[in-house]
C-alpha cells in the first residue's frame, strides 16, 4: 500500500469518500429528507467514479466533428452511457421516496422514520 | 434459428408492455389481459424449456445482432428456462387467488395500477433470470425494486407505508453496494457481459494482479443482494411489509421477488466470476455465518409472534437463512439445495399465505391465535392447505421441505469443516419450526366452544370461495409433486446448473 497511489488518484478517493457519506447517512438518518439525500449523493459517487474511469486525458467526448474518426481522439463512451442509465434510475428512485415521504407525513406529521414506527406501535393496527 | 429461440425475449417485452396497456384499459379487461400474459409467458416458457432439453445445451441470443463484446445478450439453458416457467406458475395462481381481497382491499381507481406493477415485476424477474449483461441486471434489479415497492404500498395504511419506506432504504443501500460492485468489475476486466468477464478474471487470477480490488468487488456484490433479498440482519422491513400487504402481494413478494436477487448471485457466483474464484475468496464463508443466524433468529422471531401473517413472515427470514446456508456451503450440493429451496419455498410459503387468508375470513377477519381458534373446522380446506404448509414447512416427508431439507442435509456432509455447525443448525432450526407451525395448527384444529370463545358462525365452503379453494388444491398439488418426484427436478436443476457457466 503506497500513500503515493492515493495521491495520483485523488478523483477515486472523493468519490470513495463521497459513496461513504452517501451511503451512511441513507443508513443513519432518521430525517426521511436526509436519507434522500444521502442516496442521492451515493449515486452521484458511483456516477463521478464512473465518468472519471471512462475519462482519458487530452481527448474529447466521442462526437464527430471535423471528420475525425480516429479512435485515439475520443474517450471510452461507455461509461458515459452507463451513467446516463443511472441517472434515470437514481432520478425514478427518488422521486418514489419522495412521494412515499409526502404521504408519510401527511399522515403522521413528522419526518422521522423512528417516531412514525412508535406510532404505528401506539395505533397497533 | 427456430421461432422458440426468441420467445425469452418475446417473453421479457411481452410482460413489460402488459403494464401499460393494463393502465388504459378497464378494470375487467386489465384483469383479464393480466391473466392472459401470464399464462402465455408460462407456455412460452415452458417451450424454451422443452427446446433446450432437446438441444442438450444453454445458446446465446444476440440483441440486435452485435457480436459478442458490444451487443447485449439474453443466455437460456435449462435452469433459466425452469425457473422461468415455475415463477410464472408460482405468480398466476398467487394473483388468481388473491383476486377478491385486491378488490376488497385496494382503492377501485388503484387496481389497474397493481396490474402494471404485476406486469413490470414479471419482465424484470424475467429479464434478472435471462440477462447476460452485468448493468441490464442491475437496471431490472431496480425495476423489480420499484414494483415491488408498489406492490407493498397499493393497500394504503400507515403499517404498509412505513413498511414501503424501510424496504426502499434497504434496497436502495444493497443496490448502492451492487452499482459499484459491477462499476469496479468493468473497471478490472473491461466488460460488461457476464461470459467476456469470466474470461477477464480468469487472467487476472492466472496472473495474480488486482487480488485487493477483485475481493472488495465480490464483497461488495455479495453484500449488495443479501442485504437486497433480506437476509437475517437486514430483515426489518420484511414483516410489516409481508403481514400487512394485500394478499396476492404477501404471496408474491414472499415467493418471488427475493428469489429473483438470489437467482442473480448464482449467475454471479457462476457465470459471471467463476465458482472456484468465490471459494477462494472466503465470502461464501461469511454468507455461511449469515445464514445460520437467519435460520435460527428468524424461527426465534416467529415463536414470539402473535400474528399469524407475521408469523409466517418470519419464517421466510429462517427460509431465506436455509437458502444463503447453502450457498456458503460453497459446494456444487450445497448451491443445488439452494435452487431447489428456492422452488420449494416459493411454492409452500404462498400456499401458507393463501391458507392464512382463507382462516381469518372465518375468524371476523382476527389474526391473533386467539381469535383463530377452531378456524379449521370452520373454513375445512384452507385447514387442511394450512397443515400441508406447515409440514413441508417444517420438513416432513412427502412434502416439498423435506426435499429441500435432505438435500442441505447432503450437501453439508460433504464439507469437513462445516458440516457439524450446518448439520446442528439445520436440526436446531427445524425443531423451532416444528414448535410454531404446529402450535398454530393445534390452535387450528382446538374447537372454539372449548377455548370459551365465541365468534360468528361464519362458515366458508368450497363452494363460497370456488376460484380460492381451487387455487389452494393447486399450491398443494405444487407442494407434493415437488415432494414426491424430486428425483428428474434435482437432475434438471444439476444438468442446468452444469451449462450454466
Amino acid at each position: 500500500m503506497n500513500p503515493a497511489n492515493l495521491l495520483n488518484n485523488y478523483e477515486e478517493a472523493i468519490a470513495m469518500v463521497l459513496f461513504g457519506i452517501g451511503f451512511s447517512n441513507l443508513l443513519l438518518q432518521n430525517n426521511l429528507i436526509k436519507k434522500i439525500i444521502g442516496l442521492n449523493i451515493m449515486d452521484t459517487a458511483v456516477y463521478l467514479f464512473l465518468a472519471l474511469k471512462g475519462y482519458i486525458a487530452g481527448r474529447k467526448a466521442p462526437i464527430v466533428v471535423n471528420g475525425v474518426q480516429s479512435v485515439e481522439a475520443y474517450i471510452n463512451p461507455i461509461p458515459s452511457g452507463l451513467v446516463l442509465t443511472g441517472i434515470v434510475v437514481s432520478v425514478s428512485v427518488s422521486a418514489l421516496m419522495l412521494s412515499l415521504t409526502i404521504r408519510l407525513y401527511r399522515r403522521y406529521h413528522t419526518l422521522n422514520l423512528d417516531e412514525i414506527s412508535m406510532r404505528l406501535q401506539k395505533e397497533g393496527l | 434459428m427456430e421461432l422458440v429461440q426468441n420467445f425469452p425475449f418475446f417473453s421479457i417485452i411481452l410482460a413489460l408492455f402488459s403494464g401499460p396497456l393494463c393502465s388504459i384499459l378497464g378494470r375487467r379487461a386489465a384483469r383479464w389481459v393480466n391473466t392472459a400474459v401470464i399464462s402465455a409467458i408460462g407456455v412460452m416458457s415452458l417451450m424454451v424449456l422443452a427446446f433446450t432439453i432437446r438441444l442438450g445445451d444453454s445458446y446465446v441470443y444476440r440483441m440486435g445482432h452485435f457480436p459478442a463484446p458490444w451487443g447485449n445478450e439474453i443466455r437460456v439453458g435449462q435452469l433459466e428456462a425452469w425457473m422461468a416457467v415455475f415463477f410464472c406458475v408460482v405468480m398466476l395462481l398467487s394473483m388468481l387467488s388473491g383476486r377478491r381481497e385486491l378488490e376488497r382491499e385496494v382503492e377501485e381507481s388503484k387496481q389497474n395500477l397493481y396490474y402494471v406493477m404485476i406486469g413490470l415485476l414479471l419482465s424484470s424477474l424475467l429479464a434478472l433470470i435471462y440477462t447476460n449483461d452485468m448493468f441490464t441486471a442491475y437496471v431490472f434489479v431496480e425495476i423489480n425494486t420499484i414494483s415491488a415497492c408498489g406492490l407493498i404500498m397499493i393497500r394504503e395504511n400507515g403499517r404498509t407505508l412505513e413498511a414501503a419506506m424501510r424496504y426502499m432504504i434497504m434496497s436502495l443501500l444493497g443496490s448502492g453496494l451492487l452499482l459499484m460492485g459491477i462499476c469496479f468489475l468493468y473497471d478490472l476486466t473491461g466488460h460488461l457481459l457476464m461470459s467476456n468477464i469470466k474470461e477477464a478474471v480468469a487472467r487476472l487470477e492466472a496472473s495474480g494482479e488486482y487480488r485487493i480490488p477483485l475481493l472488495v468487488t465480490i464483497c461488495l456484490m455479495s453484500v449488495g443482494i443479501a442485504i437486497k433479498s433480506a437476509l437475517f440482519p437486514f430483515h426489518a422491513w420484511l414483516p410489516d411489509a409481508y403481514g400487512y400487504s394485500t394478499l396476492s402481494s404477501s404471496a408474491i413478494l414472499s415467493s418471488l421477488v427475493s428469489k429473483g436477487y438470489i437467482f442473480l448471485l448464482v449467475k454471479i457466483f457462476y457465470r459471471v466470476i467463476g465458482f472456484d474464484v468465490i471459494r477462494e475468496s472466503k465470502v461464501v464463508n461469511v454468507l455461511f455465518v449469515f445464514g445460520i443466524l437467519g435460520m435460527i433468529l428468524g424461527s426465534l422471531f416467529a415463536i414470539q409472534e402473535n400474528n399469524i401473517r407475521r408469523m409466517i413472515a418470519y419464517s421466510s427470514v429462517a427460509q431465506i437463512g436455509y437458502i444463503y446456508m447453502g450457498l456458503g456451503l460453497g459446494t456444487l450440493a450445497g448451491v443445488i439445495a439452494s435452487l431447489y429451496h428456492i422452488l420449494s419455498h416459493a411454492a409452500t410459503k404462498s400456499l401458507l399465505f393463501v391458507a392464512a387468508s382463507g382462516l381469518t375470513d372465518v375468524s371476523d377477519g382476527r389474526k391473533d391465535f386467539w381469535g383463530l381458534t377452531g378456524a379449521g373446522y370452520r373454513n375445512r380446506l384452507a385447514g387442511i392447505a394450512f397443515t400441508v404448509g406447515s409440514l413441508s414447512m417444517v420438513g416432513i416427508p412427502a412434502f416439498s421441505g423435506f426435499i429441500s431439507k435432505l438435500l442441505f442435509a447432503q450437501a453439508a456432509y460433504e464439507t469437513s469443516h462445516k458440516m457439524i455447525l450446518a448439520l446442528v443448525a439445520l436440526a436446531l432450526s427445524t425443531i423451532l419450526n416444528a414448535i410454531y407451525f404446529m402450535k398454530t395448527v393445534i390452535r387450528l384444529y382446538t374447537p372454539a366452544w372449548r377455548a370459551g370463545l365465541t365468534v360468528a358462525d361464519a362458515r366458508l365452503t368450497i363452494r363460497d370461495q370456488p376460484l380460492k379453494s381451487a387455487m389452494l388444491v393447486c399450491f398443494i398439488v405444487l407442494n407434493l409433486i415437488l415432494g414426491l418426484n424430486s428425483e428428474p427436478i434435482v437432475r434438471l436443476l444439476l444438468e442446468g446448473l452444469e451449462r450454466f457457466a
